[in-house]
C-alpha cells in the first residue's frame, strides 16, 4: 500500500483555521485541548512524588481520620452548576426529603420534616491542593434510632423509664407525651430536643473534592463548581438516589471511575516512593488471568522495605517519577516473579495494588491508609477524574 | 319553592356574579332579550345553522326546548294531574337537543342551577346533569353559581359527585377560569369528603397554578395522605405540588403506575368529541403536565434515568435556594421568566427568548426542537458547557464497545445516537462533544456496531484543520477502510462526501457573513481552503487505493464519482475559490469502465469542471485585486490533459497519443488490431448495451 503524502495545496496562503474562531472562550479552549490529545491515555512523562503532609493547618483531624481506612468507590463528576457553599443547610433539607420520598415510593413527604433518615452536609476545610481549588465537602446519611412517639404504649413505657432523669429535654418529652397526639409530640420534640440526642448510625457517606484541578478550573466559568472527584461509601442504591438528586439539582453527571492497569502501576510506583515511618501493611499486588476456565488470581506480596529498596535502586530524579522508572519498576517485579515461578506476569492483568499508603482496585475502589499522603493520593485521583470528564 | 326562598336565591346569584358583567344572570332578563324571535337567536348560538328542510324541524325543537327550560325554571306544578308525564316530556326534549346539538351557555346556566338547587328529585337532577353538554362553551359564571349551590347543601352526595365529574370532563370548554381559580380554597376543603375526594383531586390537578401551592395546603394534603394511605389521585396532586414547589414537598412516583384518576369522561365520551368538532377552531391546548415516573433506578448498570435523555423540567432548586441573596436582576428575571412547559411554538420562543427558564438538566433539550433552536443561537457559555458535559459523559457511559461483552444495551445506544444525529441534522451543525467522542472511541471501534450512526457522526464533525484531525480520526478510519468489505468502503465514502458538503456549507455561510475588506480574513480563508483541499486529496488517495483493492469495482466507482460530483462544483455552488481535480487513477478507471452510467457521470463531472474553471478564469480577468486565490496554471493544465485524453479516446479515435501516452508497440502487443477505433463513442465497450438494444429494436420493426 502506498503511503499517503500531503500534496501541494492549491491556494498559496497557509494560515491555520483556528485563527478563524473569534476569541477563545473557555469552551473552545477545552475543545482545542481535546483535539491536541493524540492518545487517550494520560501520559505526562513525569509526576511529582507525593510530598508528605501538604494538608493545611485548618483541616479538622477528626474528619481526616474519618476519611482514612474506609473503602471508597470512585466516581468522576462534571462541574456542578450554580452550587453554592452558603446553601448547604438548605441542600441537606431538600436531599433529606428526596431520599425519604424515594425510599417510600409513592408517599409524599414534607421538606424539613423530621425523618428517621438525616442528611448532613459539611465542608472539609483545607482539603485542597492550591488556593484556587474549591472547598471539598462531605455528605453523610444517618439513620436515626426509631422515634419514641410512634405509639401510645411505647410512649408510656418511655415515660416510666425516663421519670428518674433530670435532663430537661426528657421532661419536655414527657409533657409532650401526655398530650397524646402524635403530631404535637413531633413538633415539640423537633423544637426542644436537639437532634444530637437521637443516636445516629452512619448509613452512607460521600465526599466531593478537587486537589490540583487547575486544568479543569481554567476551562469553566464562575457559575460552575469543579469537584471532579467523588468518593462514596455505602450501599449502591443509596449512592444512586443521592447521585440522582445531585444530577437533577446541579446538572452534573456522575460516572464510575475505574482505574486501568497502566494507572495502577503508576500508583504502585508513586506510593512505594513515599517515605513512611512505620509500615502498616505489606505491599501487595493482585493479577488476574482472564482467559483461564476458572479465573485465576495471582497475589504477590513484598515486604514494603524491600519494595522501597527496589524503588530506590531504580529512582534517579529526586522528587519526581517518570514513565521509564515506572516501567522499570514493574519489569523488575515481573522478572523476579518469573525467575521463581516461570510465569510471565506481564501477560496478565493487574487488578489491585495495596501499599502502606493506600490500596486501589481496578473497579474504582480505594482505601487510603496514610494520613501524611492523603492529599498526594487524591491529587492523582483528581487527575484521573479530570481526564475522564474532559 | 316558596317566594322568599326564590328571592334569596336570586340575590345570592347576583352577589356571586357581581364580579363579571359579561353574561345575563337571571332567566327573566335573558327571556326579555330573546324577545319574539328567540328561535333565530338560539340557532345563532348553535353555530351550525341548519339548512334547507331541517330548518323547520330545528325551529320546532328549539321551541320545545324553550318550553322545557321554562318549565324547569318554574318548578314542578303541584296541582297538575299529569305532572310526571309533562316532566318526562320536557326532560326528553332537553336530552334530545343536548345530545344532538348541545345547549347554549344560557340554557346550561339555567338548567345547572335547577339541577343543583334540589327543586326536583334526585333522579331528575342526575338526568339533567348528564345532559349538560355545551354547544360550544360553558360560561364561567354558571360554574361559579353551581358551586355556590354546593355550599348550601341542597343536593345529595351522588349529585355532587356527578357534578364534579361533569366539571372535570367539561373543564376544557369553560370559557375562562380565573373566577373558578378563586374558588380554589373551596374545592380544596371538599377534599375532606371521602366520596368526592378522587374527583376533587382531579379538578384541583387541572386547576392548580404555582401561586395556589401554599405550605398549609401541602401540610393538609400530607395529613390526608396519612389518613387515606397511598391513593393514586392524591399522589398525582402531590406530585404536581412537588413540581411547583420542590422546596416544600418531595415525592417519587412508582415506576409502573400509569393511571392516576378515575375516568370522569366516560359518561360524555361521544358528546365531548362532538363539542370538539363543533368548536373546530384552534382551542388552546390546556396545560396538562406529564406525570413522569421517578427517575431513580437503583440498578448496577445505570442509575441515571429511565431513558438516557433526562425529562424536560424547568423547576430548579437552585433558584429557590438562592432566594436569600437574590440580586435585583434576579428579581427582574424571576417576575418575567417564561416556564418551559408552556413553550409550544416558535413565535413563543422568539417572544420569550430573553426570559426563558432553562431546564434543570440541559440534556433534555435534545428531545425538544424549540430548545435546540435556542441552544443553537445562544452564546451563553454555561448553557453550552452544561450541554456538552452532559453529552460527552453520556456518550462515554453508554458507548457499548467500551465495555467488553455488553451488547445487550446496543439498541438503546443506537437509538441515542439516532437522536443525536437527528438533532444535528435539524440544526445543520455538529456538536463538539460528538467530535471528542469520535476521537476517543474510533480507535476502539470494530467497524461493525452502530456503523451507519457512527459514520453519520463523522460527517457532522465541525470544520477544523485537516492536518489536526487526520491523526485523530482519518488515520484510524483508513485502517478500517482498507481492511473491510466493499460496502464499508462505500459507506465511508458516502459519509466523507457529506462531511465535505457540511464543511463547504459552513464555510460559504461564514465567509459571506463577514465583510470582504477585512484583510486577515483572506489569509484565514486561504487556510480553510487549504484544509478542504487536503480533505479532497486524502479522499482521492483513499479511493485510488480502494479501487486497486477492489479490482476496479463499478459499485465503488459510483460512490467515488458521487464524491467528485460535489468536488467539481465548489466554485460555482458554494462560491469558494477552490477547484481540485481527481487523481488519474480515478479518471482513467472511469474512462475505460465497462459501465455506461460511470462514463456518463464522468462526462458530467468533466463538464462541470470546465464550467467552474472558465468561471474562475473570467472572475480573475474582471477583478485583478484578489490575486491570492488565482488558481495555479497547474490545475488548468491538469484539466486540459484529462480533456485531451478524453476527446482522443471518445471522439477523434486517437487514444493514448495525447494526454496519456502509451507506446504504440505495447498496444500492438495486446493483439487488438483496431485499438484506435475501439474506444470511441461508437465502439466503446460501455455502450455495447445501447447498441444491442438498438439492434433489437430494429429487428422487431
Amino acid at each position: 500500500m502506498d503511503s499517503y503524502d500531503v500534496p501541494e495545496s492549491t491556494p498559496s496562503a497557509s494560515s491555520r483555521p483556528e485563527d478563524y474562531f473569534v476569541g477563545a472562550t473557555p469552551l473552545q479552549k477545552r475543545l482545542e485541548s481535546i483535539r491536541k490529545q493524540t492518545s487517550f491515555i494520560p501520559t505526562p512523562p513525569r509526576r511529582k512524588v507525593p510530598q508528605c503532609s501538604q494538608l493545611q493547618e485548618d483541616v479538622d483531624p477528626q474528619k481526616v481520620a474519618f476519611l482514612l481506612h474506609k473503602q471508597w468507590t470512585l466516581y468522576s463528576l462534571t462541574p456542578l452548576y450554580k452550587f453554592s457553599y452558603s446553601n448547604l443547610k438548605e441542600y441537606s433539607r431538600l436531599l433529606n426529603a428526596f431520599i425519604v420520598a424515594e425510599k417510600q415510593k409513592g408517599l409524599a413527604v414534607e421538606v424539613g420534616e423530621d425523618f428517621n433518615i438525616k442528611v448532613i452536609f459539611s465542608t472539609l476545610l483545607g482539603m485542597k491542593g492550591t488556593q484556587r481549588d474549591p472547598e471539598a465537602f462531605l455528605v453523610q446519611g444517618l439513620i436515626l434510632s426509631p422515634r419514641l412517639e410512634c405509639s401510645g404504649t411505647i410512649l408510656a413505657y418511655c415515660n416510666l423509664c425516663l421519670l428518674g432523669s433530670s435532663d430537661p429535654s426528657t421532661l419536655a418529652f414527657q409533657v409532650a407525651g401526655t398530650t397524646g397526639a402524635c403530631h404535637h409530640t413531633r413538633i415539640l420534640s423537633k423544637s426542644q430536643l436537639p437532634s444530637e440526642n437521637r443516636e445516629g448510625k452512619v448509613l452512607w457517606t460521600g465526599w466531593f473534592c478537587c486537589i490540583f484541578g487547575d486544568s479543569l478550573l481554567e476551562t469553566v466559568s464562575e457559575d460552575f463548581t469543579c469537584l471532579p472527584l467523588f468518593l462514596a461509601n455505602g450501599a449502591e442504591s443509596n449512592t444512586a438516589i443521592i447521585g440522582t438528586w445531585f444530577q437533577k439539582t446541579f446538572d452534573c453527571y456522575f460516572s464510575p471511575l475505574t482505574i486501568n492497569a497502566f494507572n495502577l502501576s503508576w500508583m504502585a510506583a508513586m506510593w512505594t516512593a513515599c517515605k513512611v515511618d512505620h509500615y502498616v501493611a505489606t505491599t501487595e499486588f493482585l493479577w488476574s488471568v482472564p482467559c483461564s476456565p476458572q479465573s485465576l488470581d495471582i497475589s504477590y506480596a513484598i515486604h514494603p522495605e524491600d519494595a522501597k529498596a527496589l524503588w530506590d535502586s531504580i529512582h534517579k530524579t529526586p522528587g519526581e517519577v517518570t514513565q521509564e522508572e515506572v516501567d522499570l519498576f514493574m519489569d523488575c517485579l515481573y522478572s523476579h516473579f518469573h525467575r521463581h515461578f516461570k510465569i510471565h506476569l506481564s501477560a496478565t492483568r493487574l487488578v489491585r495494588v495495596s501499599t502502606s499508603v493506600a490500596s486501589a482496585h481496578t473497579d474504582g475502589k480505594i482505601k487510603i491508609l496514610c494520613h501524611k499522603y492523603l492529599i498526594g493520593v487524591l491529587a492523582y485521583l483528581t487527575e484521573l477524574a479530570v481526564f475522564q470528564i474532559e | 319553592m316558596s317566594p322568599q326562598k326564590r328571592v334569596k336565591n336570586v340575590k345570592a346569584q347576583n352577589r356571586i356574579s357581581q364580579g363579571s358583567n359579561s353574561f345575563q344572570t337571571t332567566l327573566s332578563a335573558w327571556k326579555v332579550k330573546q324577545g319574539p324571535s328567540n328561535s333565530k337567536n338560539i340557532s345563532k348560538h348553535g353555530q351550525n345553522n341548519p339548512v334547507g328542510d331541517y330548518e323547520h324541524a330545528d325551529d320546532q325543537a328549539e321551541d320545545a326546548l324553550q318550553m322545557a327550560v321554562e318549565y324547569f325554571e318554574k318548578g314542578p306544578v303541584k296541582t297538575s294531574q299529569n305532572k310526571d308525564k309533562t316532566l318526562e316530556k320536557h326532560l326528553k326534549t332537553v336530552e334530545n337537543v343536548a345530545w344532538k346539538n348541545g345547549l347554549a351557555s344560557e340554557e346550561i346556566d339555567v338548567l345547572l342551577n335547577i339541577a343543583l338547587s334540589g327543586k326536583f328529585g334526585n333522579a331528575v337532577n342526575t338526568r339533567i346533569l348528564k345532559c349538560m353538554i355545551p354547544a360550544t362553551v360553558i360560561s364561567q359564571d354558571s360554574v361559579v353559581k353551581a358551586v355556590s349551590w354546593l355550599c348550601v347543601d341542597k343536593c345529595s352526595g351522588s349529585t355532587k359527585v356527578l357534578f364534579y365529574r361533569w366539571l372535570v370532563a367539561m373543564f376544557d370548554f369553560i370559557d375562562r377560569k380565573e373566577q373558578i381559580n378563586l374558588l380554589y380554597s373551596f374545592f380544596f376543603a371538599s377534599l375532606q369528603d371521602d366520596a368526592l375526594c378522587p374527583y376533587v383531586c382531579h379538578l384541583l390537578y387541572l386547576l392548580t397554578k404555582k401561586e395556589n401551592v401554599k405550605p398549609f395546603r401541602v401540610r393538609k394534603l400530607l395529613d390526608l395522605q396519612a389518613k387515606m394511605g397511598m391513593q393514586p389521585h392524591l399522589q398525582a396532586l402531590l406530585s404536581l405540588y412537588k413540581f411547583f414547589a420542590p422546596a416544600l414537598i418531595s415525592v417519587s412516583l412508582p415506576v409502573r403506575k400509569k393511571i392516576y384518576f378515575k375516568n370522569s369522561e366516560n359518561l360524555w365520551k361521544m358528546a365531548l368529541l362532538a363539542v370538539k368538532q363543533r368548536n373546530q377552531g384552534p382551542s388552546p391546548e390546556p396545560l396538562k403536565l406529564m406525570l413522569g415516573p421517578a427517575n431513580v433506578r437503583p440498578l448496577k448498570r445505570k442509575w441515571n434515568s429511565l431513558s438516557i435523555i433526562p425529562v424536560l423540567n424547568s423547576s430548579s432548586y437552585t433558584k429557590e435556594c438562592g432566594k436569600k441573596e437574590m440580586s435585583l436582576s434576579d428579581c427582574l428575571n424571576r417576575s418575567g421568566s417564561f416556564p418551559l412547559e408552556q413553550l409550544k411554538s416558535f413565535p413563543q420562543l422568539l417572544q420569550n427568548i430573553h426570559c426563558l427558564e432553562l431546564p434543570s438538566q440541559m440534556g433534555s433539550v435534545l428531545n425538544n426542537s424549540l430548545l435546540l433552536h435556542y441552544i443553537n443561537c445562544v452564546r451563553d457559555e454555561p448553557v453550552l458547557l452544561r450541554f456538552y458535559y452532559w453529552l460527552s459523559q453520556t456518550l462515554q457511559e453508554e458507548c457499548i464497545w467500551y465495555k467488553v461483552n455488553n451488547y445487550e444495551h446496543g439498541k438503546e445506544f443506537t437509538n441515542f445516537l439516532d437522536t443525536i444525529i437527528r438533532a444535528e441534522c435539524f440544526l445543520q451543525e455538529g456538536f463538539y462533544s460528538c467530535e471528542a467522542f469520535l476521537y476517543k472511541s474510533l480507535p476502539l471501534w470494530d467497524g461493525l456496531c452502530c456503523r451507519s450512526q457512527f459514520l453519520q457522526l463523522v460527517s457532522w464533525i465541525p470544520f477544523s484543520s485537516f492536518s489536526e484531525v487526520k491523526p485523530l480520526l482519518f488515520d484510524h478510519l483508513a485502517q478500517l477502510f482498507f481492511t473491510s468489505t466493499i460496502y464499508f468502503k462505500c459507506s465511508v465514502l458516502q459519509s466523507l462526501k457529506e462531511l465535505l458538503q457540511n464543511w463547504l456549507l459552513w464555510l460559504s455561510m461564514d465567509i459571506h457573513m463577514k465583510p470582504v475588506t477585512n484583510s486577515p480574513l483572506e489569509t484565514t480563508l486561504g487556510g480553510s481552503m487549504n484544509s478542504v483541499s487536503k480533505l479532497i486529496h486524502y479522499v482521492g488517495w483513499l479511493s485510488t487505493t480502494a479501487m486497486r483493492l477492489e479490482s476496479n469495482s463499478t459499485f465503488l466507482l459510483h460512490f467515488i464519482l458521487d464524491f467528485y460530483e460535489k468536488v467539481c462544483d465548489i466554485y460555482i455552488n458554494y462560491n469558494l475559490p477552490l477547484v481540485v481535480l481527481f487523481p488519474p487513477g480515478i479518471f482513467y478507471s472511469a474512462l475505460l469502465s465497462l459501465d455506461t452510467s460511470i462514463l456518463n457521470q464522468l462526462c458530467f463531472i468533466m463538464h462541470r469542471y470546465r464550467k467552474n474553471l472558465t468561471a474562475a478564469k473570467k472572475n480573475e480577468l474582471v477583478q485583478k485585486t484578489k490575486s491570492e486565490f488565482n488558481f495555479s496554471s497547474k490545475t488548468y493544465q491538469e484539466f486540459n490533459h484529462y480533456l485531451t485524453s478524453m476527446v482522443g479516446c471518445l471522439w477523434t479515435s486517437k487514444p493514448f497519443g495525447k494526454g496519456i501516452y502509451i507506446d504504440p508497440e505495447i498496444l500492438e502487443k495486446t493483439g487488438v488490431t483496431e485499438y484506435k477505433n475501439s474506444l470511441n463513442v461508437i465502439h466503446h465497450p460501455s455502450f455495447l448495451s445501447y447498441a444491442v438494444s438498438f439492434l433489437l429494436q430494429g429487428m422487431q420493426s
